[in-house]
């Protein structure tokens, strides 16, 4: 076993201190990062206001729709379908009648694809104006129904939320963020298998074509070597997950020091205008909130299980990948189509992850979260969602066992392929040869 | 002396060929043996039974005296392979240190060890450059250095010369002959004969994963001998024939000439003084190992299958 430490020791430390795993480590979460804030950023700078020029032959709706972010109305006398454009709006909202019996008495023309958010103003607001028509006919007071509206506007910051119940347990239940968890672990460890299982593979194939695999098995045996390296990279992939996490544990305190903060600075700048205060006011409100169901989520024992299937499904298939290694010679198409059995389960495991995401306590989600093949994907989809609600102990029980029983089995396989492939030159062996090897006794 | 190696009707076969077939030998302790034969002859794998890589599939393996036990006798051996494996990245001090520690030396030994080998091979300044950056040779003496570093009892070199230049190619000789003086007992498989000649007390030759010639060099050679004598005369001139030898080749006054078996040496120089020649050299030629070795591998088909049933 001393052996086989000296060999974990050499394989990390060459890895760890490679450049391109510092870049690696830290370039990822930047990456990551630039690529949601500017996402976002595009997102916001993409929201343009369309102007609509409005022509009501009802004459029941001048004046009366409000400009939004989105929309902006306007009344321009004697517009028609060929000159709204030189006049400079996108869209023309032709109001023929406010019969709504008449089918499309009411048409919007445009020469480019408004967006859906336009489209919404555009109904609703005619929809309001219509109910403030509708309520002032009853004899509602103008300066009441006014009223209602700015206190209905209050209202919608009210929430709407969910709770789940367990036993005496009143929990919120928040499905987008155990959505946004699964989905992040499980495309995490997806990727992750085949980095890490590809660099095994990677280091076995150097081994054997630069012949160092000679040398180093008249000092160890075979198994040892693999194990060495397998375990070696294992850590070099925990390395860089805890990293990872620092990383975003920092993030998210510096985040809830300063967000705050700015939110209140930019509450006090905006104070003159009065609809602003309100509309930072629920922003502030929001990013607190987002922090606390955030928070509410059960942090240690989504890590651990994640530590735990990332370990488990690597080392399920590290071994496998090793194998495929000691198999193949120089050419890297071998290893392609040998790699295709190992890559089609992982493959199949993260289709099932995006079912099981939607249905947490399915058939599907069962059944790929209990198969080795599958488990490290599917289950991590599975456990934000809730354990004991959605994932039973048993499940999980079961599944991590079958996990740790999966891949020593495969490595006990691939051990004995191994031994066999790692001084074989010339052909590659085909899958009945590597058969043999691995079911033929000592 | 006392064996150090004792092989005993080995075997291994592979699903198309007996690599190795039914071979026995014995390597005296501090000697240098020479395991000789053509490409594919089976040594490598003899080697690889040896070194623990592959279990033989029949036939024991003596090492001093007792059975060779892959988990701890794997120590007392160093083998180097004859296709050179190093981690083309790694440093060269590292690689070394690496390559004695899974060898069983302790961080301190190995460090003091290839610190003292480095030194003797004027390496120690290569310490941080990385394989890649070697040339042929000098990856050559690394590897040298890593194979002899934990001072094994028995010491294996396939090809150990090959890209050497003459000056590190003595180097290294001159280091095998130290080491065997020291207790060292050296296997030296190659098919370089000039240099088994050089080297080797003992050889023996495999062909078709058979030994089929076993003994010391100079025996070897005085069994193969064909009574060829070299004649140098201080003046090219006949002389008439004589029924004790037969001249094969006449190159001015270098005659080459092969004595028949009834007849000793002294007969046929007793004949050249009897004929008024002044005899300048008379000596004896051995048949070289190349030569040996040619007469009897050659001619045999290069693989060996099972026997198949005719079609």
């Amino acid at each position: 076993m001393k052996k086989v430490w000296i060999i974990v020791t050499r394989e990390y430390l060459t890895r760890v201190r490679n450049k391109t795993f510092l870049l690696s480590t830290f370039l990822f979460p930047l990456v990551m990062v630039l690529f949601f804030v500017g996402s976002a950023y595009l997102g916001a700078k993409s929201i343009q206001q369309n102007k609509i020029a409005v022509q009501d032959q009802s004459g029941r709706y001048k004046q009366q729709l409000s400009n939004t972010n989105t929309t902006f109305f306007g009344y321009p006398e004697q517009v028609s379908q060929s000159n709204y454009k030189e006049l400079g709006y996108e869209g023309l909202l032709v109001i023929y009648s406010s019969d709504q019996s008449t089918p499309d008495s009411i048409r919007l023309y445009s020469y480019q694809q408004m967006g859906l958010s336009t489209d919404e103003t555009i109904k609703s607001q005619i929809q309001k104006v219509n109910e403030d028509i509708l309520l002032l006919e009853r004899g509602l007071n103008r300066l009441v129904l006014d009223s209602i509206r700015k206190a209905s506007e209050r209202f919608d910051l009210l929430n709407y939320r969910s709770y789940k119940v367990s036993g005496s347990e009143l929990k919120e239940d928040n499905k987008s963020l155990a959505y946004a968890i699964g989905f992040a672990s499980g495309i995490i460890i997806y990727i992750t298998l085949f980095v890490y299982g590809a660099s095994v593979m990677r280091g076995v194939m150097e081994e054997k074509t630069n012949r160092i695999a000679e040398v180093i098995v008249s000092s160890v045996k075979p198994f040892q070597l693999m194990l060495g390296k397998i375990i070696g990279i294992a850590a070099v992939g925990l390395t860089q997950l805890l990293l990872w996490i620092g990383v975003l544990v920092l993030l998210s305190s510096l985040s809830s020091i300063f967000l705050p903060q700015e939110l209140l600075q930019h509450t006090q700048q905006t104070n003159e205008t009065m609809p602003s205060i309100v509309q930072s006011q629920a922003m502030a409100l929001k990013a607190a909130e987002v922090r606390n169901i955030v928070l509410s989520a059960n942090w240690p024992l989504i890590i651990a299980c994640f530590l735990f299937y990332f370990m488990g499904g690597y080392l399920f298939y590290a071994a496998l990948f090793a194998a495929v290694g000691s198999v193949v010679n120089e050419d890297p198409q071998e290893a392609q189509s040998l790699m295709l059995p190992i890559t089609l389960p992982i493959i199949l495991g993260f289709v099932m992850m995006t079912s099981s995401i939607e249905n947490p306590t399915g058939d599907i989600a069962f059944w790929g979260s209990i198969l080795p093949f599958t488990a490290p994907i599917v289950m991590m989809a599975r456990i934000p969602s809730g354990v004991p609600e959605s994932v039973p102990y048993w499940q999980l029980a079961l599944s991590m066992t079958l996990l740790i029983g999966g891949f020593l089995f495969t490595t006990w396989l691939s051990g004995k392929i191994y031994r066999t492939g790692i001084l074989m030159y010339g052909k590659r062996a085909t899958w009945k040869e590597m058969m043999r090897w691995a079911f033929r006794k000592n | 002396m006392n064996t150090i190696l004792e092989v005993q009707h080995l075997r291994k076969y592979f699903a198309t060929q007996k690599a190795v077939d039914d071979i026995s030998l014995s390597i005296q302790k501090g000697s240098i043996f020479g395991l000789l034969g053509p490409n594919g002859a089976g040594k490598t794998t003899l080697i690889r039974m040896i070194t623990g890589i592959f279990y033989p599939d029949s036939g024991s393996i003596l090492l001093n005296g007792s059975p060779f036990n892959p988990t701890t006798d794997i120590q007392k051996i160093g083998y180097m392979p004859e296709e050179r494996g190093l981690y083309k990245k790694m440093k060269i001090g590292e690689q070394a240190l690496y390559l004695a520690q899974l060898k069983g030396l302790s961080k301190k030994e190995a460090f003091e060890k290839v610190k003292y080998w480095f030194e003797k091979f004027e390496m120690a300044g290569w310490w941080n450059k990385k394989v890649e950056d070697l040339s042929k040779g000098m990856s050559q003496k690394l590897q040298f250095v890593t194979t002899v570093l934990h001072e094994p009892d028995l010491i294996i070199l396939d090809e150990p010369f090959s890209g050497l230049d003459p000056i590190n190619s003595n180097l290294i000789k001159e280091e095998i002959f130290k080491l065997a003086q020291n207790g060292s007992t050296i296997i030296f498989s190659t098919h370089r004969m000039e240099q088994v000649e050089e080297i080797c007390d003992h050889i023996v030759l495999v062909n078709k994963g058979t030994k089929i010639l076993d003994g010391s060099v100079a025996a070897i050679k005085q069994n193969f001998k064909e009574h060829l004598f070299k004649l140098t005369l201080a003046v090219p001139e006949h002389i008439p024939k004589h029924p004790s030898f037969d001249i094969m080749q006449k190159k001015d006054n270098e005659w080459i000439i092969k004595i028949d078996n009834n007849y000793s040496t002294n007969d046929v120089l007793l004949h050249c003084i009897q004929n008024h020649q002044t005899i300048v050299a008379f000596h004896e030629i051995l048949p070289s190992l190349n030569e040996i070795f040619i007469r009897l591998v050659e001619g045999t088909p290069l693989t060996r299958q099972f026997e198949t049933p005719s079609l």
